[in-house]
């Protein structure tokens, strides 16, 4: 038996994508009235959740936290029992789940304007429902809308995607079956106005010359990510400012 | 673009799983057709044609397209490759199938749609909005992806009578299914079968043959006799191997002994390594090369591999009584320690079948359509075709193929597929014997050399960077004459510190061969150049092998320096390597160069190089020797060829001169030198070339060949050897030494590509070096580029890429390199035996002396030293009384009649050519001398009553 043929010569990919399309996005912001700001995105069949505390609040319990200069930022990531085929009970605070949440911090904390809110702290949850591919991606998505939501000052939006390298072809917003066939698999976080990288990571070798192409195939996943994130606030906008005025 | 979406689910059983996969289905794939205007534009590569035209068939007059379902391309594929057969449309659910059930077909099917000339077109059905189908309830994969296909072939017939009415194009479904072929039908969409299409086909009779005879295997009932028992289902096969009832291995054919073969068994355990078949029933319909499960047989039933030469001559099919008589022979009184592990194949686990060259033998009823194929490869038993050009196939070598083989037939069945020319023309043979070597040996293709640089070539600016130029220094080359890849030139000359600077150059192909492309792939899968006697395979396209890469005299060539700064001792001081440019001055022959070294007069600084070279040679050699190297003996014979008609006019032994040796000793140490650098630098990833050292058991027949001349050989380590073999002198028979040189050669092991990482004994034992590799020829070496490409990224002269450092690539090229260079040396081998027979045959009949290199139970292998000629005397006729016969292992020597014969033995024969069985034109061997009443042929026939016609027929008729 021959492996999945992840890459047609026809040039479409296992689930009917071509090699630079993203999965189908859907997005809600404000999911939760208690939290300061929420949201929900789903990629393809990845779903995830964010809900983000914030300021004004000072910071309750260790102060020796506090950063004089700015604000701190907090990520928690957890996944669902069920949210992958097989089900896992994961403890809190497991590896995988403490090294999602250090990079969210980092990704946060690049795009995140810390220094107007010196002495308080930004909380960001986001929880994975169900991971089917790229949850790192994501979970940034869904925290940036979530901070947005929460009206936190932001440089740029934060949009994440995944790429991958097949082939001599490289992919977007790889799938878990594609993640699954252990080729090279690159984690982007852009801020798309600028073009400046919030997070790069990747685990696989790769060789450099190979390198570029995978990182524009993700930087153009991510400001395809962007279009359809701007859409969704200017609804949510456009929405709430309806109930506004009536 | 829009996009829809379905979710498959899926179970796994074994800890239920579930599995939600996205499956986009879209509205942008087109259907293949140029100028249709309801997807046009959205697809690019290989197409269909808008108006088929050809194929005329008398069921469909109109132009159509064809749909083949899984199984017609899986076993119709001869029929799909012909070019007769074109604008098929090649589903994606039909494709995948393919590839899950078979690797061949999925890569020849990918071919032919590379092929624009077929307009194959591949549609992706099972994206496509309106032709998925998803399964229903109750409804299992097959049903469901039969469905698919009908639906696809009804999308199809609506599309294109939308896109233009008036031309009634329509697609015709191909099955050989009976219900899905009736389903088909209700459905409105015009199926046939492949034999119905086929035959319909008017103005290609001659596709006929090619096709599988599948359809008939159930209905017919032959003789109804079932001579083979039922071979396993595969789930019992596993279960067995799994609990050690059966073994698994791959089948190896005996070539002497039709009813006899081996079993190789995988797996580490030393014991049972080979298991002996012996009689038809117990081989089971297995074929040569098949991978079959076996049941080994209680000790008691356990025989010895017979040394009786046996080849299957039945006309007549099916009589298998005949057999068993037969079988009865092989079972001769032997002592217990010559039995060996015996068995029966229960099952196959894999066929390995492939098309086979040979020879129709006609039936004997005139009107019959069906005949036996004999193939010309001994361990592949005859085929049963069945066609309708018996006439014109006759006396032609054909190519078949095996669709299978039914339990009450004696042979198995099969379809014809190329008719390659008459027989005996040298080139329908040379073409055989490529084939029946498997070497690839097919023009390349476009794709392949659009990716050679465009004439006229220059070095330009680009090609300098990270390149030394070196095209002041005095560079010459040294080849055999009429060489024109030329992949090495020397030079040598004094330092002004008294030390001696040396480099040899070699063709930059690397420069010219990308990683990855098709010229990259076509040179990986042919793996080395083959050399016949009047022709040459190319591994690269000519310009890049005889004009580009090779490093003729003064052109500006592009190369690759190993540079070494030496004493006069030929101790090495220190050693470069680097990208050059050079430019030779003067291409020589070894004769050339040989000559310049000698005569005095001259004193040029070619010359002065030379001779430098050839100081510094004589001293590496010595200390090469000093260290254990071996220098064996085979007999090379060379052929002078007319220049008209290329056929050979006189044979002749190879001759090495000194300066054949000074080339080799630099190359070896250019390729120690690489070896090092690259293993140094990629410890896990440099390809090696090793050569284990023989298991004692191999040197059994030389030692005791050697003894019974009172001479004692000692095989313990390389070093004792070679002295043991230098010292192996006998002043009555000074042609000994030769003769146990040529049989040191055959005890030692094939020589391996290998990957660093993969293994750990780097040790080639016949150069007695510790660390080895090839570096010196990649024009027609592939692992020579691999070497390149390693080096080049180790010294920072060129980028790297990933499949150069990924160990289990670089293994597969090794595997593949290794059996090309295996194929090769064999098709060299039967080229040259095909041009001894051209030349035999030119010559009549000759008596020459010869020696006795092995003695086998009833007949013994001899060598014409005169011509390095092998050929066996037999001692056993059929027809004639038999004569009596003595074998004794332990010696080995062989009595007949009273007259004992040992290896080394010095007798007379007599060479003639044998042509009486038409495929296999054999040198036949007759004893002269000593004479032998019944057996040997008289001597009082001078050399001119042999050529006496009436006397040769008589010998002839045999």
């Amino acid at each position: 038996m021959a492996g999945l043929e992840l890459l047609s010569d026809q040039g479409y990919r296992v689930d009917g994508r071509r090699a630079r399309e993203l999965r189908k996005i859907q997005a809600r912001m404000g999911v939760f009235a208690q939290a300061d700001g929420s949201a929900y995105i789903e990629q393809g069949n990845t779903k995830a959740l964010a809900v983000v505390y914030g300021v004004p609040r000072g910071i309750g319990g260790v102060r020796s936290r506090a950063l004089p200069d700015r604000a701190l930022v907090n990520c928690q990531y957890s996944s669902a029992t069920f949210s992958t085929g097989e089900r896992k009970r994961r403890p809190h605070g497991d590896r995988k789940s403490c090294e999602m949440g250090l990079q969210l911090r980092q990704t946060f904390e690049a795009a995140i304007l810390t220094q107007l809110h010196p002495r308080s702290q930004i909380d960001i949850y986001v929880q994975v429902l169900q991971a089917d591919g790229g949850t790192y991606a994501a979970c940034v998505n869904a925290a940036t809308l979530a901070v947005l939501d929460a009206g936190i000052p932001m440089r740029d939006f934060v949009c994440a995607c995944s790429a991958g390298f097949v082939e001599g072809t490289a992919l977007a917003d790889l799938s878990h079956v594609e993640e699954a066939a252990g080729g090279p698999q690159l984690a982007l976080a852009l801020l798309p106005a600028s073009g400046q990288i919030a997070l790069l990571e990747m685990d696989a070798r790769l060789h450099e010359d190979h390198l570029e192409q995978v990182l524009e195939a993700a930087a153009q996943a991510a400001r395809d990510v962007h279009t359809l994130l701007d859409h969704v606030v200017r609804q949510h906008v456009r929405e709430a400012s309806i109930l506004l005025g009536d | 673009m829009l996009k829809s979406k379905t979710f498959l689910k899926k179970t796994r059983a074994g800890g239920v799983m579930k599995i939600v996969r996205e499956h986009y289905l879209r509205d942008d794939i087109g259907c293949g057709a140029p100028g249709c205007a309801a997807c046009g534009g959205a697809h690019g590569g290989p197409a269909l044609e808008p108006l088929p035209q050809d194929p005329a068939s008398s069921l469909w007059p109109r132009p159509h397209y064809l749909l083949p379902d899984t199984n017609v391309l899986l076993h119709q594929i001869d029929v799909l490759e012909d070019p007769a057969i074109r604008n098929v449309i090649v589903l994606q659910t039909v494709l995948q199938e393919v590839r899950n059930r078979s690797a061949p077909v999925y890569k020849r099917i990918r071919d032919v749609t590379n092929n624009q000339e077929k307009h194959f077109y591949t549609f992706t059905n099972e994206h496509h909005r309106e032709t998925y189908v998803e399964q229903e309830q109750g409804e299992n994969a097959n049903d469901r992806n039969d469905r698919a296909i009908r639906v696809a072939a009804k999308w199809y017939n609506e599309h294109l009578k939308k896109m233009s009415a008036e031309n009634q194009l329509q697609v015709i479904f191909i099955t050989n299914d009976r219900k899905n072929k009736e389903k088909a039908v209700e459905e409105g969409i015009p199926a046939f079968t492949c034999e119905e299409y086929v035959k319909s086909l008017t103005a290609n009779p001659e596709l006929i043959d090619r096709l599988a005879c599948l359809s008939e295997e159930g209905k017919e009932i032959e003789s109804g006799k079932i001579i083979f028992s039922e071979h396993l289902p595969l789930s019992k096969l596993q279960q067995g191997i799994k609990s050690g009832i059966y073994l698994q291995g791959t089948f190896r054919a005996s070539r002497e002994n039709y009813l006899e073969a081996t079993v190789w068994i995988h797996g580490d355990t030393e014991e049972n390594k080979e298991i002996i078949l012996q009689g038809l029933k117990h081989l089971n319909r297995a074929v040569h090369e098949d991978i079959v499960a076996v049941e080994l047989f209680p000790k008691s039933q356990w025989v010895a591999p017979s040394s009786v030469v046996l080849q299957d001559e039945g006309q007549n099919e099916d009589d298998v009584e005949k057999e068993e008589e037969r079988e009865q022979m092989l079972k001769t009184a032997v002592n217990e320690k010559m039995l060996k592990p015996t068995g029966r194949v229960v099952g196959i686990i894999k066929r390995n079948w492939r098309p086979y060259c040979g020879m129709l033998s006609k039936s004997d009823i005139k009107e019959s359509r069906r005949h036996l194929f004999t193939p010309a490869d001994k361990r592949i038993p005859r085929i049963r075709i069945e066609t309708r050009q018996a006439s014109t196939l006759e006396g032609r070598r054909i190519i078949v193929a095996i669709d299978g083989w039914p339990r009450n037939s004696r042979y198995p069945n099969g379809h014809f597929v190329k008719n390659l020319g008459d027989v005996g023309e040298k080139e329908t043979e040379t073409e055989v014997l490529l084939l029946e070597h498997d070497v690839p040996h097919q023009p390349f293709s476009q794709a392949v050399l659009s990716f050679l640089p465009k004439m006229p070539w220059s070095i330009t600016e680009k090609d300098m960077k990270n390149r030394e130029d070196l095209r002041h220094l005095c560079v010459c080359s040294v080849d055999p004459p009429g060489c024109t890849d030329i992949d090495d030139a020397l030079h040598c000359r004094e330092l002004k510190n008294g030390n001696l600077e040396v480099g040899v150059h070699i063709a930059d192909v690397s420069h010219f061969i990308r990683p990855g492309n098709a010229l990259d792939q076509e040179s990986a899968r042919r793996g080395t150049t083959v050399y016949l006697c009047e022709k040459r395979i190319d591994m690269v396209p000519e310009l890049l092998s005889s004009n580009l890469c090779s490093l003729r005299c003064n052109v500006d060539r592009l190369a690759f320096s190993c540079i070494w700064e030496m004493n006069h001792n030929a101790e090495i001081l220190k050693t470069r390597f680097t990208k050059s440019v050079i430019n030779s001055k003067a291409s020589l022959t070894y004769a050339e160069a040989q000559m310049r070294i000698d005569s005095a007069t001259v004193n040029d600084d070619i010359t002065i190089s030379l001779r430098g070279l050839n100081k510094l040679a004589k001293i590496l050699k010595k200390g090469r020797i000093e260290k254990g190297a071996l220098t064996l003996s085979s007999p090379e014979i060379r052929f002078h060829m007319d220049s008209e008609t290329h056929d050979p006019i006189d044979l002749q032994t190879k001759e090495l001169r000194e300066t054949n040796s000074m080339v080799e000793e630099f190359m070896l140490l250019a390729n120690i030198s690489v070896a090092k650098k690259i293993h140094e630098e990629f410890s896990e990833h440099a390809l090696l070339r090793k050569h284990p050292a023989p298991p004692p058991s191999n040197y059994e027949i030389l030692v005791k060949a050697a003894k019974s001349k009172n001479l004692e050989i000692k095989t313990d380590t390389a070093k004792s050897l070679a002295q043991s073999l230098d010292q192996a002198e006998s002043p009555a028979f000074p042609y000994l030494n030769t003769l146990l040189r040529i049989l040191a050669t055959r005890c030692m092991m094939q020589a391996v590509y290998f990957c660093s990482g993969m293994d750990n004994d780097f040790h080639h034992y016949g150069l007695a070096s510790p660390i080895y590799t090839h570096f010196t020829s990649p024009i027609r070496r592939y692992a020579d580029i691999i070497v390149h490409r390693l080096l080049a990224v180790a010294i920072g002269a060129d980028c790297t890429y990933p499949e150069l450092t990924d160990k289990h690539k670089l293994a597969d090229i090794c595997k593949n390199l290794n059996f090309r260079h295996k194929m090769a040396q064999y098709a060299q081998r039967a080229s040259v035996a095909f041009h001894t027979q051209l030349f035999f045959k030119s010559k009549g009949i000759v008596s020459e002396e010869a020696y006795i290199l092995f003695v086998r139970k009833n007949a013994i292998v001899v060598l014409i030293p005169k011509y390095g000629l092998e050929g066996t005397v037999f001692f056993e006729e059929k027809d004639k009384p038999k004569p009596h016969l003595i074998y004794d292992d332990e010696i080995p020597s062989l009595k007949i009649e009273g007259i004992v014969f040992h290896v080394f033995d010095k007798v007379k024969v007599k060479i003639m050519l044998d042509s009486s069985n038409l495929q296999h034109q054999k040198i036949r061997m007759a004893l002269v001398e000593p004479q032998i009443p019944g057996i040997s042929i008289p001597t009082d026939s001078s050399n001119a009553d042999l050529n006496e016609p009436e006397k040769k027929k008589k010998k002839l008729e045999k």
